[in-house]
């Protein structure tokens, strides 16, 4: 669950009268302060800015009922004929005014703030995929894709919805607490923008350039968010799950995904059985292919082909290697030969040649896409 | 003035042409305005009915009802036709009707160039509507159309979309250049430019915006259409370009146009407030010089919609100091209604509560704007419903409230008939609760984290989101109400006077109503 | 002005009609011959349809601008409706200045922003990390992805023919002024001298613009597929180029008129509009010479 606070303010009280109190903790009608630093400063800025404005309007509107209820004609109110006074004209724009720089002060430290992004501790590189987000340690030698976790079954209706409902991810991004961690973001194909509340943290992943941002988490824990530019079909299924733990298990936790990437390179090697491609395959397909392909490899034409009964996918070997791992240049195909290791290839590709009654029967081993790419 | 003046047409007493050849072919300004807004309410209720589509998926969490790729497209569908087909032309239907009349000129300054400037409408409407049946389907990259999702990434449809666009732009740049040359060509005698009404200076400010950028939007989806076809590189860094090139024309375009949408609307309430006060209206100078400084502002700010997307701090600093600094004026604004509403002597008739809620609302929309000012904050809020919320709180009850209360106000004057006031109330109240119930609550979403553009949802937000959809079910099943009272005063009713309001005051007025065919045609003299 | 005192209103009109189907069909089968062509479908029907399009537009523009002539002739033009005129081609003249101040400001943006960011320097050089070995500089020659856009070999350098060109263009503002005093005076044959060597002018720089873009194409492989120098360089003086024909067309018109006799010294707005906005495109073009050739 993303940290909610219990501090549900009502913002308005004209909505906190329209809505009605049954279970109280799904109608959350404020930002949260969140866990770090910065999303406490914008939390105090919003809070702050939000209470002018309601005082500004308790004065305006209370002049505005005043006149409303009190100078009706038919309570026989007779109309003045004033229409211009040069000292309230003037009060009137100097005093917004001086509320306005007021305002200004506070959001220009916390903005400088959160545009320092120097002297951090951890550097991540997070890239934007359509629809998953890229992790790369770059310090580290290491990085894996996080993509939605929740079943398809629950979003088209025929599961019940789990707590985390769209929210979840089967590998998140792993941060230790208290260290000032620099994200360097950037996409792959369109423009994604990558956002957790809790942190305050929210900035656009745009193809071909590099922004910076960065967050120190002080609380352990697990915190959600989700992409927040349009990015296509399924902007809308794309979270992100940051969890931040303390520095032991966190180190420990690296330790594991470099010797879990060396494993990956020497399975290269291995010698692999059709089955074991197959199983593979199929979660390569389900995590990287489905959300275009669809899980029964249907595609949905003409937008995204089918690969049942494909020629490609039955007949052309060869052409479905180059098409997996270069992608179709200019169309939402891409490029997978630097998003997936040589067995996750040979092992998706090889199920889409023998899935849903593509029964090729034939094996492409991550041998042959090692032979393929070095050629 | 005019034309063509074949020694025929200079009878005035001749009226309109019959048959299908008077609304193709006519130049005269009324007609012109009549076509504008019954073009305008039809696309009201088409990009309403994509709104409808919107609500009903998000009734619910899961997909119920359309699939992802649809609800993109219903989603930009429903902002384009909105913004450029139901608020544009509601707003330069009002223009063409009331203009002249406001002025005391006969017609338009360039008759035949109006008639063509509403005719390109519905045939860029008809161009951008049929994507819906191409192959790949209409835009769904949003109605900001942001490369590289509109450009590498976009369905064929695209490039439709795009001269779609061009039309458009060419039909109010037209339309704009009129509007200018009519109000500082065709003043009668004595109107100086301190006493024109406000409805025509908030629209020759507007004409100015308008003739501003539109071209410039005519730039931008130029450049995509040569990266979509002729493989320039502008919005792709391989080459050297960069979308957020895209992003920074297209929000110099954009900014200034969300005033577009708005500040004709700041006319309207001016004239409906005074009149329903029975008191002339306070600040007549400020409330000028405010718009003026809204116009110039709105070309300085435009970079707010792209906060999140790494300017430099230096230039982030700097468009959100401008950004905020136009509650200044936006605010005197605000402050002389209420104060032409002090010690007045209050009716409220349709308009007069269309304006009041006006005030009252896109206030409010207007402080969530403030908020989305403040940059850093801005990092919580950008892309969420929160800016959903505040757009529509400035362009529901803003820009659509306005234009209701101007139709209620010179329904009268065009049709020589009152409408039903107890139907139209009705129509204000429904409105009203409908329009509150559909987007208050999606403040409360944006700030829990909804982002905005998903087809579907995290089950927190379940709640409010069927709160909203009701509302919006509410608001547009009123809309046809509104249709309703409009058939029924053209066709008939009680009798209206030339001058139906008691403390109306304007030229329009001095003419019957309903306002004859030919209007002015010896110029009323102006003390 | 004593018409002024006298509103009439004007005739129904049906080229504004005839316009809108022309530009809707045209459009729609330019559209329709770019998408069937990257589709790889056959783009025979569309071809057919902008055809139709241009010709149904090209009756347009004979007939209403024929008929606004023929009323102007007749002298059933107020000063009123001749202020409207100027005020209707001035602001459109503003309208064409932003048109390319989009364009303009692409230019700046990305050689003041984009190319050093891509190339390491500036807030957002960590860019570089995506293109290795990029280094920015402008012209830019070498771009981030060579695969994708190949650079072009060489730029086109102003001293050559845009100085030329830049000649042409600024004495035929000149002419075009000169003819608009003998128009004034009433000196016919000089009129159409002067108006003839605009034209003249006009059409020469059309011409060494064309052979400067076939050398660009042929030789340095500036194309509009070399990247964002190609981009800006023939966007920037492609839609100049198109407004010199636009411009020149209209010159042309209006030595038409002037030897039909058309035109008196103090009732020429034809004229004066054509002049006009050969004078905005003088401009434009002075604004590329320097920060498109240049700088
Ligand atoms: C009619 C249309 C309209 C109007 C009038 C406005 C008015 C304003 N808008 Fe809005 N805006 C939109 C339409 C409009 N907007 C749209 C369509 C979008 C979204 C586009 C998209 O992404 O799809 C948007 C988005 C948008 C953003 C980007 C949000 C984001 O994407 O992250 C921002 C950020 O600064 C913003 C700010 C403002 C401000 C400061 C005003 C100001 O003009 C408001 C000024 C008014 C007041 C402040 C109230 C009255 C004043 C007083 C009573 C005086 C005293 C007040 C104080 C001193 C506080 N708007
Ligand atoms: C002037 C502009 C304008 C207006 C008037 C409206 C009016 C409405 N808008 Fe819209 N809206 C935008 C401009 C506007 N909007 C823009 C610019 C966007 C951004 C798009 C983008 O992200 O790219 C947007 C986005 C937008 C969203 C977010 C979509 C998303 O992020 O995915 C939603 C969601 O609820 C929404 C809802 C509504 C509703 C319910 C109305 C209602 O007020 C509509 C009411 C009208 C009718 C319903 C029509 C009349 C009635 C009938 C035809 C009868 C039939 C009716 C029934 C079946 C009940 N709008
Ligand atoms: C973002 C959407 C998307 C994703 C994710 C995706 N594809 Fe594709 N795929 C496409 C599109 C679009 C095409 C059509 C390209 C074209 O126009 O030729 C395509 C085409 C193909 C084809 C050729 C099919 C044919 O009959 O021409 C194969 C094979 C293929 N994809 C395999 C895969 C594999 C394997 C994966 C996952 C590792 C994958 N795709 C993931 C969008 C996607
Ligand atoms: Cu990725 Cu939206
Ligand atoms: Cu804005």
């Amino acid at each position: 669950m993303r940290v909610h606070t219990k501090r549900t303010l009502p913002v308005v009280a004209v909505a906190s009268l329209a809505a009605p109190t049954s279970v109280w903790a799904d109608w959350t009608m404020n930002m949260s302060p969140g866990v770090t630093g910065t999303s406490n400063q914008i939390f105090s800025l919003h809070m702050t800015i939000l209470w002018i404005c309601v005082a500004i309007g308790v004065v305006v509107f209370g002049v505005m009922f005043w006149s409303i209820i009190a100078h009706r004609k038919s309570k026989g109110h007779k109309p003045a004929n004033f229409h211009e006074n040069t000292v309230v004209e003037i009060l009137w724009t100097i005093i917004p005014l001086a509320i306005l720089v007021a305002m200004a002060i506070p959001a220009t430290a916390t903005l400088i703030d959160m545009y320092d992004t120097s002297e951090a501790e951890v550097d991540i590189k997070v890239t934007g995929y359509q629809w998953r987000w890229q992790y790369e340690y770059i310090n580290e030698d290491f990085g894996f894709f996080s993509s939605l976790a929740t079943p398809r079954d629950q979003i088209e209706n025929r599961q019940a919805k789990g707590e985390n409902y769209l929210l979840e991810v089967d590998k998140p991004m792993k941060v230790p607490v208290g260290k000032k961690v620099r994200l360097l973001l950037t996409a792959n194909d369109v423009i994604h923008s990558w956002w957790v509340p809790a942190l305050g943290v929210k900035k656009d992943a745009i193809p071909g350039f590099i922004n910076e941002t960065w967050t120190r988490i002080d609380e352990p824990g697990i915190y959600r968010g989700q992409c927040t530019e349009l990015c296509g079909k399924d902007h809308g299924f794309m979270p992100v799950v940051v969890e931040a733990v303390p520095q032991e298990e966190y180190d420990q936790w690296v330790a594991e995904q470099r010797e879990a990437a060396e494993q990956e390179r020497l399975l290269t090697e291995k010698d692999w059985t059709m089955d074991e491609l197959m199983e593979r395959g199929e979660q390569v397909y389900a995590s990287a292919c489905a959300s275009c392909h669809q899980s029964d490899g249907s595609g949905s034409p003409p937008a995204f082909p089918a690969l049942k009964g494909s020629a490609v996918a039955t007949e052309d070997r060869a052409a479905h290697i180059d098409i997996v791992v270069n992608g179709v240049s200019g169309t939402a195909m891409q490029a997978f030969g630097s998003q997936l290791s040589e067995v996750e290839l040979g092992a998706v590709i090889t199920y889409e040649r023998n899935a849903w009654g593509n029964n090729t029967g034939e094996m492409v081993t991550p041998q042959d896409i090692v032979d393929y790419l070095s050629e | 003035m005019s034309a063509v003046a074949e020694s025929h047409s200079q009878e005035h007493h001749h009226g309109p042409a019959s048959g299908i050849t008077r609304w193709l072919l006519t130049t005269n300004h009324k007609d012109i305005g009549t076509m504008y807004l019954i073009f305008s309410f039809a696309m009201f209720l088409l990009g309403g009915s994509m709104a409808m589509v919107i609500r009903a998926e998000l009734f619910q969490p899961g997909l119920q009802i359309v699939q992802p790729e649809f609800f993109n497209q219903m989603t930009t569908m429903h902002g384009l036709i909105m913004v450029f087909g139901a608020v544009m032309p509601a707003f330069v239907g009002l223009a063409n009707w009331m203009l002249p009349l406001m002025i005391g000129a006969p017609d338009m300054a360039l008759p035949r160039m109006n008639n063509w400037s509403f005719w390109l409408l519905p045939c860029a409407f008809l161009i951008l509507v049929s994507t819906l049946f191409m192959q790949g389907g209409a835009p769904n990259f949003g109605w900001t159309f942001y490369a590289p999702l509109s450009t590498t990434y976009g369905p064929p449809s695209t490039t439709f979309f795009i001269f779609a666009i061009h039309i458009m732009g060419v039909s109010s740049i037209m339309g704009a250049i009129n509007v200018i040359a009519t109000i500082l060509n065709l003043r009668a005698p004595g109107m100086t430019l301190m006493k024109m009404p406000l409805f025509v200076w908030t629209w020759l400010i507007t004409a100015f915006l308008l003739i501003a950028v539109m071209p410039v939007l005519a730039g931008v989806v130029t450049m995509m259409l040569m990266d979509i076809n002729f493989g320039t590189s502008f919005f792709d860094a391989s080459g050297g370009g960069d979308p957020v090139l895209f992003q920074h024309v297209f929000w110099f375009f954009g900014h200034p146009e969300v005033y577009i949408m708005i500040l004709p609307a700041f006319g309207v309430i001016s004239h409906i407030v005074s009149t329903f006060s029975r008191k002339p209206l306070f600040g007549y100078a400020s409330m000028v010089y405010a718009v003026g400084a809204i116009a110039l502002l709105s070309f300085v700010v435009w970079a707010h919609h792209m906060f999140t997307v790494g300017i430099p701090l230096t230039g982030q600093l700097f468009f959100m100091y401008a950004t905020m600094l136009i509650a200044v004026p936006t605010g005197v604004k605000v402050f002389n209604w209420v104060a032409t509403m002090f010690r007045g002597s209050l009716t409220f008739e349709a308009p007069m509560l269309f304006a009041v809620a006006f005030i009252i609302l896109f206030t409010i929309g207007g402080f969530s704007g403030l908020m989305l000012a403040i940059a850093p904050a801005d990092f919580q809020y950008h892309d969420t419903y929160f800016v959903v919320a505040h757009f529509h709180y400035v362009l529901v009850p803003g820009a659509i409230f306005g234009i209701f209360a101007a139709a209620y106000y010179w329904l009268p004057k065009w049709t020589g008939h009152m409408y039903d006031e107890i139907l139209a109330k009705t129509h204000f109240w429904l409105s009203f609760v409908g329009m509150n119930l559909a987007f208050f609550p999606m403040h409360f979403l944006g700030l829990a984290g909804m982002p905005r553009r998903i087809p579907d949802y995290a089950l927190q937000f379940a709640d409010f989101n069927m709160v909203s959809s009701i509302g919006a079910f509410l608001f547009g099943a009123t809309q046809l109400l509104f249709l309703f009272i409009v058939v029924k005063c053209v066709r008939g009713g009680e009798k209206a006077p030339a001058k139906p309001w008691e403390g109306a005051e304007g030229l329009e007025w001095t003419v019957p109503s309903p306002a004859p065919y030919h209007t002015f045609s010896t110029p009323p003299e102006v003390k | 002005m004593a018409q002024e005192q006298s509103y009439y209103v004007p005739e129904q009109s049906k080229w504004p009609i005839v316009a809108t189907v022309g530009l809707g069909v045209t459009l729609y089968g330019v559209a329709s011959i770019m998408v069937n062509g990257k589709q790889g479908e056959s783009t025979t029907g569309a071809w057919v349809m902008f055809f139709i399009g241009a010709l149904i537009m090209a009756y347009m523009l004979f007939g209403w601008f024929g008929s606004v002539i023929r009323e102007s002739r007749a002298g059933l033009y107020s000063a009123q409706m001749d202020r409207s005129f100027r005020w209707g081609m001035g602001w459109f003249i503003f309208s064409e200045i932003m048109f390319f101040a989009a364009f303009f400001g692409a230019l700046f943006y990305v050689r003041v922003f984009v190319v050093p960011w891509l190339g390491g320097e500036g807030d957002k050089g960590t860019t570089n990390m995506l293109w290795e070995g990029f280094q920015a500089s402008w012209p830019l020659v070498n771009n981030p992805n060579p695969e994708a856009y190949p650079g072009p070999k060489e730029v086109i350098g102003p001293w050559g023919l845009p100085l030329i060109n830049t000649i042409l263009l600024v004495s035929s503002s000149f002419t075009v002024t000169v003819a608009h005093h003998a128009l004034k005076a009433g000196q016919r044959q000089k009129l159409k001298l002067w108006l003839g060597a605009t034209i003249v002018l006009a059409l020469v720089f059309l011409t060494l613009q064309a052979q400067e873009y076939v050398h660009a194409y042929k030789d340095l492989d500036l194309t509009l597929q070399s990247g964002i120098y190609g981009s800006t360089f023939f966007m920037l003086t492609g839609f100049h180029g198109a407004h010199v024909m636009l411009g020149s067309l209209m010159l042309i018109v209006m030595f038409v008129r002037v030897s039909k006799g058309h035109f008196t010294g103090d009732n020429h707005f034809g004229f004066e509009a054509s002049a006009w906005y050969w004078h905005f495109v003088d401009v434009v073009w002075l604004g590329l010479f320097v920060f498109v050739y240049i700088i």
